[in-house]
């Protein structure tokens, strides 16, 4: 029991002072690294404190030190739930600081691999608001999908969860048979499995009861707080990077914005189940417009940016050049200052990169999107439930890696 | 009517004139720098103007120029306006030894924690912030690690040369640590 003296109960509230509750760093509920110090009436949350930076790694220093293509393992590390969305943003970055344009080819396969990424980050956020409201079994139909997606990454680039993904003007290698047949099957399979996950949760009276009005955002408050992403689309904006500034030919595909209406945990539930479907019609639709275009093309002709692949670096002089160039930092960055953005699954994520003509980024700043629209987090919890506290916090889709960057 | 460039310019020169200085295109996204207790006053404007409309703060991060006497420290503002769909970056310059900024979270209140990161990592002084402290790193830390003087590495390490990976000693000499 703790005395707030600047909090005034109610006069209805049975205790005469309020609880100091701690929740985090390390609990069940916070999945990831941070704090809230929650004053609570009984079981009403009163005020919340959030503290963060636990996992704070100072990439933006350490950016500011590494040569460019050192950088992308750094933005694996921001939101590892969609490690690739954060590489081929980077990586798209310099390659617009540098004026270079891809093949249509190397844009489809970065729109598979992106969208197969929000699939994979909207599935642990959805089946875990699931687990936080107590349901269990639906957490357990799809999350083997993460797991197929995973290894598509791992056919691809060779990792699973700090993919490392793709290199600037294109990717590693070519997607292999293997790759495409795993691809496939994931098309194959998914539907049937988010299909069964909705009928579990979407109509189930009991989840809707729990999840319907809980930690609402109106869309002023979502404007003012900068809140991008599913967040903001639940609270009924349609804003969306990859429709409003398109990036690596998202214009060529056909898709929906699915917006919500009140912004409680129920709307982020349904935009994000809504999203994975229209992510899987935009991978569907890539994979038959690269049907015609060349196979053997996946990345863009620019050897003195792209690393050569290490095969040739063995048996070619020219391709051993380059590969010491790009290693030892020897590429001609021009000076420049630029803002990308790309829509991460968790909102704006944007890149604030200026470049002075040197081997590293002059100032490498990263817009984490968790990082901002977290601050709303105690004005949507305010006067709720606890249990309805620790549902919001879920659906907000919080990961400690993107927060303290 | 799409919101262009030229006439976003041509509004804020005809409310401003000459106050706005360093006016920049790269990459289509308007650039330009305020006089530093002008930066509430130029947003408040791009805020409130029917055309304009700039009301979503994207970014608010800082940049630290140790060879720009007298301001040395820069605040970078990303807005947006939802609307018409258009960008638009705003900097501040202050310097090093006063880096007074008025604070943006009575217009934005998404302004609040990075603000607070840009303090914790830049050490602005955002005057009339209702909560200016650290955020990410500890709070006992008593210097501002963005800052250039800072280098990544252990000044007192001499037997690691990075000068072939990444920046060598050439950008900032090291800090005198003793």
């Amino acid at each position: 029991m703790s005395e707030q003296h600047h909090i005034k109960l109610a006069e209805e509230s049975l205790q005469k002072q309020t609880t100091t509750l701690n929740v985090g760093p390390t609990h069940p509920a916070t999945h990831g690294v941070f704090q809230n110090i929650m004053e609570i009436d009984g079981e009403r949350v009163l005020e919340t404190t959030p503290t963060i930076g636990y996992i704070h790694r100072a990439f933006e220093k350490i950016a500011e030190r590494r040569p460019y293509y050192q950088v992308t393992p750094l933005t694996d590390r921001l939101n590892y739930c969609s490690a690739p969305i954060n590489n081929l943003g980077w990586h798209m970055t310099v390659e617009k600081l540098l004026g270079l344009t891809m093949p249509k080819r190397v844009d489809y396969l970065r729109v598979i691999i992106m969208e197969l990424a929000r699939i994979a980050d909207h599935l642990v956020c959805n089946s875990v608001i699931g687990v936080d409201t107590g349901a269990l079994t639906a957490f357990t139909y799809v999350f083997q999908y993460r797991e197929r997606i995973y290894e598509i990454y791992e056919e691809v680039c060779g990792s699973r969860l700090t993919t490392n993904i793709g290199r600037f003007g294109g990717f590693e290698r070519n997607f292999t048979d293997t790759a495409w047949a795993k691809l496939a099957e994931f098309m194959k399979l998914f539907p049937k499995a988010l299909e069964e996950f909705e009928n579990l949760l979407n109509r189930n009276r009991i989840f809707m009861d729990r999840t319907i009005g809980a930690g609402p955002l109106s869309r002023e408050m979502a404007l003012n707080y900068s809140v991008t992403g599913p967040n903001l689309r639940a609270a009924g904006i349609d804003y969306d990077v990859r429709v409003a500034t398109p990036y690596s030919s998202y214009e060529d595909f056909k898709f929906n914005i699915p917006v919500g209406t009140t912004g409680d945990v129920y709307d982020r539930f349904l935009v994000r189940n809504a999203e994975m479907w229209e992510s899987y019609n935009i991978i569907a639709q890539a994979i038959e417009k690269i049907q015609e275009l060349d196979p053997t093309v996946y990345h863009a002709d620019v050897p003195d940016f792209y690393l050569p692949e290490k095969k040739d670096v063995y048996t070619k002089m020219e391709a051993l050049i380059y590969h010491f160039k790009i290693i030892m930092g020897e590429v001609n960055i021009l000076p420049g200052e630029i803002y990308n953005a790309v829509e991460g699954a968790n909102g704006e994520l944007g890149y604030y990169l200026i470049s002075d003509g040197g081997r590293s980024p002059y100032r490498l700043h990263f817009r984490r999107p968790c990082f901002i629209y977290y601050q709303v987090y105690p004005e949507i919890v305010k006067d709720g439930l606890l249990s309805d506290a620790i549902i919001a916090l879920s659906s907000l889709n919080l990961i400690a890696g993107e927060l303290d960057g | 009517m799409a919101l262009t460039n030229e006439h976003i310019k041509d509004r804020l020169i005809a409310k401003f004139g000459e106050q706005l200085t360093e006016w920049d295109e790269q990459f289509g996204l308007l650039t330009v720098k305020a006089p530093a207790e002008m930066n509430l006053k130029v947003m408040q404007f791009l805020y409130d103007d029917e055309e304009l409309r700039f009301r979503f703060l994207t970014d608010l991060t800082g940049v630290h120029y140790p060879d720009r006497k007298d301001e040395e420290l820069c605040v970078v503002y990303h807005l947006h306006n939802l609307v018409d769909n258009a960008r638009f970056r705003l900097k501040v310059y202050v310097p090093e030894v006063k880096p007074d900024v008025f604070t943006a979270t009575q217009l934005f209140k998404g302004a609040n924690w990075m603000e607070r990161e840009t303090y914790d990592f830049f050490g602005f002084n955002f005057l009339g912030h209702p909560n200016l402290t650290r955020i990410l790193n500890v709070d006992e830390m008593d210097y501002f690690p963005m800052r250039k003087q800072y280098t990544l590495e252990d000044p007192k390490r001499t037997d690691k040369d990075d000068e072939m990976f990444g920046r060598g000693g050439t950008i900032a000499a090291p800090v005198n640590q003793d």
